[in-house]
């Protein structure tokens, strides 16, 4: 059965809260109109389509147009082959959809991740941390409004240390004509 | 050839258990244990919270991130040809997989990857399967290493030092390959680059068996590894693994066979699966791969069209001047090829807008790219599908009932690098 035969039966079955399926480059893209339906869409997709893996999701930012998110879901069921894509938008001021976690636990560390980068929020996820980017990091750096170059953050402290007492090079020596025991710099204090 | 005796294995993990039972209980805190993200056996910056009961892992909270350098932010202000070097950097043990993998899927969001000239498609091919070798190489060297078996990593790695020899005749680095362009490849392989090839696989064929009588029937290795980390083939699924550590737990996928692309529909090969799913068979598999890696080098060297000195001038390159640029002579005597040099190096390839996902039989896994693009030469979103991120998401799962001592086991076994993980 092609993933065009699936995309049929997914619409059949939810009517008009999924689009009509498009093609491009011989994919399969269906979009969906309630991200709050996301969790059933996605969980009868593989209890009765056979779609039991869940390959990858993304997120897209359509800056200046609303609603402002796009979460992009690729489905592949490992016994017939077929690929399927769901898209659903969120809008800005929501910026929130339900977990997919109950279906696939790998979206686990996937809905962190568009968290992370993208600050939408998965309600249900029982560990919503950020994954790349440190603990207390203000800003969301996937988004289009966030510079290349970063913004200034304060870093946490447990990243530095004091200086060593011998930093600058206890294993360089200086140019003498002394004898090697007096030139070694580990022989010499470190307040030298 | 040896006689190949079964050898009884110990059930390691249920004398850990018993012995874990026969304690007395004693009252007292569960430790925390913070491992890396600076740890040998982390291989990379992967730190692993672990809460322990004295040697038993009872929770284990991997910490990813800390090789993280924006690569889908910085897609998004490139040209799609200028971020083939970032690809290199993904993972960094098979640059010459991720080259080919990103070139693919660019080129089928541009409607061309069924469109390369066969030439291409076999030298494709053949860089996939050295860079294959060669992570396995060291995912085995490092792992052997962890587990005690120091020589195994000075064998791979003498034999990783002639397939970096390899890459750099093609490419002229041995890391940093950026080998492939977009609807073809920076160059052709020079004339004896095959015969390199057909040596190579000679000497590795002598090396690979004697790592096979160092580790498999090794009675420390196959104590240490077997029944440990565990993954049935609901998990593997559930968790989305893919290469090695999906068909180690039994489960026949391999997009070089489901998916076929460039010429592997033409080529002979088997994919190995395990059976238990635990760490040993994840380390067969890889053996096997390697050698199955090897006849699909031998076939490619003997089939590959114009031969290996291309006497006959087998293009390596479309013949699209809107995607590959064109030769240095005709853009310095030819006004259209000028225009077109000018544009692809100025505005990129003009890939049309829509979506496509491009899933790649990496070594470590499947790498996949989610390429949304508006038109024009940038992708508005460029999002990697990195293995061995998802590859690790199962950790906090596996680990738990594990001794402390098997987590370097269970770490090699899964085979990650954090350049890919991170992004």
């Amino acid at each position: 059965m092609t993933a065009l035969d699936q995309a049929q039966k997914l619409k059949a079955r939810f009517g008009d809260l999924i689009a009509e399926p498009t093609e491009f480059r011989g994919e399969i893209s269906l979009k969906i109109a309630d991200a709050e339906k996301i969790f059933d869409v996605c969980s009868f997709a593989k209890t009765q389509l056979g779609f039991d893996y869940l390959v990858d999701i993304s997120s897209v930012d359509n800056y200046g147009e609303d609603p402002r998110w796009t979460v992009v879901y690729h489905l592949r069921g490992l016994n017939h082959g077929a690929e399927l894509r769901l898209k659903t938008d969120v809008s800005e001021e929501k910026s929130e959809l339900p977990s997919i976690l109950g279906v696939w636990r790998t979206s686990n560390w996937h809905e962190r991740e568009i968290y992370d980068m993208m600050g939408i929020r998965f309600s249900g996820h029982p560990d919503l941390r950020r994954i790349l980017m440190w603990e207390g990091y203000p800003y969301f750096p996937l988004r289009k409004d966030f510079p290349l170059a970063g913004k200034p953050t304060d870093l946490p402290g447990v990243a530095f240390t004091k200086p060593a007492p011998l930093e600058g090079g206890p294993f360089v020596t200086f140019p003498s004509s002394a004898g090697a025991i007096s030139r070694e710099p580990r022989a010499r204090t470190p307040e030298e | 050839m040896a006689q190949v005796q079964d050898i009884e294995i110990r059930d390691s993990a249920g004398r850990v258990a018993k012995a874990v039972d026969d304690l007395p209980d004693i009252q007292g805190d569960r430790m925390v244990l913070n491992m890396g993200p600076s740890h040998p056996a982390t291989h990379g910056v992967l730190r692993i919270v672990l809460e322990l009961d004295g040697e038993t892992i009872t929770k284990a909270d991997p910490d990813v991130g800390y090789l993280h350098r924006g690569d889908e932010k910085i897609a998004e202000n490139m040209t799609y040809t200028q971020f083939i070097p970032y690809t290199d950097r993904l993972d960094y043990l098979s640059p010459l997989a991720n080259n080919v993998a990103y070139a693919l899927a660019v080129e089928k969001a541009l409607g061309i990857h069924d469109k390369l000239p066969p030439r291409c498609q076999y030298i494709r091919v053949m860089c996939c399967e050295l860079a294959r070798i060669s992570s396995h190489l060291l995912g085995l060297g490092a792992f052997a290493m962890d587990v005690g078996a120091v020589t195994v990593f000075l064998l791979v790695f003498t034999e990783r030092e002639k397939i970096y020899n390899l890459a750099e005749a093609a490419s002229g680095a041995r890391l940093t390959t950026t080998y492939t362009r977009i609807g073809g490849l920076m160059r052709d392989i020079p004339p004896t680059w095959c015969d390199q090839v057909r040596q190579f696989i000679k000497e590795f064929t002598v090396a690979l068996a004697e790592v096979e009588v160092l580790l498999t029937r090794n009675r420390i290795w196959v104590d240490r590894l077997r029944d440990l980390g565990h993954i049935s083939k609901e998990m593997a699924i559930d968790y989305a693994l893919s290469g090695p550590n999906l068909r180690g737990s039994g489960i026949e996928w391999d997009l070089r066979k489901k998916q076929p692309y460039l010429c592997y529909k033409d080529l002979e090969f088997d994919i190995p699966v395990g059976s238990v799913g635990d760490c040993y068979d994840r380390y067969l598999v890889r053996m096997e791969e390697m050698r199955q890696s090897m006849r699909i080098l031998e076939q490619c060297v003997n089939k590959i069209p114009g031969g290996a000195a291309n006497e006959i001038k087998e293009p390596v390159n479309i013949a699209d001047g809107k995607v590959t640029l064109p030769s240095k002579e005709k853009v310095l005597s030819s006004m259209e090829e000028l225009i077109h040099q000018f544009m692809i190096v100025t505005e990129g390839v003009n890939v049309p807008p829509g979506e496509v996902y491009f899933g790649h039989e990496n070594p470590k896994g499947e790498l996949g790219f989610y390429i949304n693009s508006q038109g024009g030469g940038v992708p508005y979103r460029l999002k990697i599908r990195a293995p061995s991120f998802v590859n690790l998401s199962i950790l906090g799962e596996l680990m738990p009932g594990a001794m402390i001592s098997d987590v370097p086991v269970i770490l090699g076994s899964l085979d990650f690098v954090m350049g890919e993980s991170d992004r």
